[in-house]
């Protein structure tokens, strides 16, 4: 991977704080034309697969279309900003979601149950094409990377309240936590749905790797106090509980609260500090 | 004497089949509101699977046995677990409802 990117192409503090309260980023169309245009071919000849850990250079090298795409000022910028230099490839694969095929896929996360709380992987999906609503596009929760479920167990969650189903213009990105909930939807079109996916596993701390000018900003909260449609009332608070442990995490802060809601429940004057 | 309101079902026939509604419910309450759903249809005529629909079929729990669905199975109260009380895990407030169709005489999906 390149140098750190410019400082204006790496996320603000308002788009982390989008990433920790949503899961995930979607940046429309960011891929241009001159690259999607070979990816169809590319994809369907298959990328070398390497070994779990590889970094970047290995695993792509120069002049790779996949090193094309991470190379990309707005993509390298947001992995910079959320899994810092030199990630290494946990692994890649090439979706396709067949025309008038039976089913979705289960609504699942990804490897197996990962409760890191201050760290995190990220996936990389890439869209060549345009998804329509019909065509299978993935189907992602906002909002349910922090809960504590393992791979498929979610399988008998079919629709929630507020999800998102991908529909987007050709050369989309969408930039993952390891834990959301999502799965690949039936495609009920006439034509294939490709998408290819890359994880990335850090190799430093990922704290203040982004572009932090405005970490002051009410914006930076407000993103924080996300509420999701599918949240229930009770368990919705603890999520904001979760981001806001996510988030000292982040900023190295171990003060920053949201409307006192960790400050609230470990506050035990004069007793030794709870780690709630 | 108290009349009980009498319901139309199938009797249990071998063309008698189940379709399941599972509802999420923003709190224990089942007249509370839908976060979330899913669908079985054990009559073949439809198809439901993960990421077919944004609208939920009810706006609460009530609602779908206004029209006919009949709950056997609603989740339990679990209290947190000593130490994980800030863990989010499954959905908690899911309640399960069933409809017996008879496929002899019905044609269109209930």
């Amino acid at each position: 991977m390149a140098a750190c990117p410019a400082r204006e192409q790496l996320l603000t503090s308002a788009r982390m704080a989008r990433f920790v309260a949503h899961g995930f980023l979607r940046l429309d169309s960011v891929v241009p034309d001159s690259l999607n245009d070979q990816a169809l071919g590319v994809l369907a000849a298959g990328v070398p697969a390497v070994p779990y850990g590889t970094p970047v250079a290995e695993a792509f090298p120069e002049g790779s279309f996949a090193r094309s795409l991470l190379d990309l000022p707005a993509v390298a910028g947001a992995l910079y900003s959320l899994v810092g230099p030199d990630p290494t490839i946990d692994h890649h694969a090439v979706h396709v979601r067949q025309p008038q095929e039976g089913q979705a896929q289960p609504l699942h996360g990804d490897a197996i149950i990962d409760v890191r709380p201050d760290a995190f992987d990220v996936q990389l999906m890439y869209y060549p094409r345009e998804v329509t609503l019909e065509a299978g596009g993935t189907l992602i929760v906002p909002g349910s990377h922090l809960r504590r479920t393992n791979e498929s167990d979610t399988g008998r969650y079919q629709n929630l309240l507020g999800q998102q189903r991908m529909v987007c213009p050709a050369g989309t990105v969408l930039i993952l936590h390891h834990g959301i909930w999502h799965g690949g939807r039936r495609n009920d079109s006439g034509v294939p749905r490709y998408m290819f996916k890359i994880r990335f596993n850090p190799t430093v701390p990922q704290v203040r790797l982004w572009n932090t000018d405005d970490l002051g900003d009410p914006e930076v909260a407000e993103e924080l106090r996300t509420r999701f449609p599918w949240y229930e009332q009770a368990t919705g608070r603890l999520e904001l509980h979760n981001r806001i442990r996510l988030w000292r995490a982040l900023t190295g802060d171990p003060s920053f609260d949201l409307d006192h809601w960790v400050t609230r429940v470990t506050n035990r004057p004069g007793r030794a500090t709870v780690d709630a | 004497m108290t009349t009980q309101p009498t319901t139309t079902e199938p009797a249990l026939t071998s063309t008698a089949r189940q379709q399941v509604l599972v509802l999420y419910l923003n709190n224990s309450s089942l007249d509370s509101t839908v976060i979330g759903w899913a669908r079985y249809d054990g009559t073949g005529a439809t198809s439901p699977t993960a990421g077919d629909g944004d609208e939920p079929p009810y706006a609460t729990g009530v609602a779908a046995l206004l029209d006919g669905w009949r709950l056997f199975q609603a989740s339990q109260l679990v209290p947190p677990y000593p130490g994980h009380e800030y863990d989010v895990s499954f959905l908690k407030h899911e309640f399960l409802f069933e409809k017996l169709v008879d496929t002899a005489t019905t044609t269109a999906p209930a």
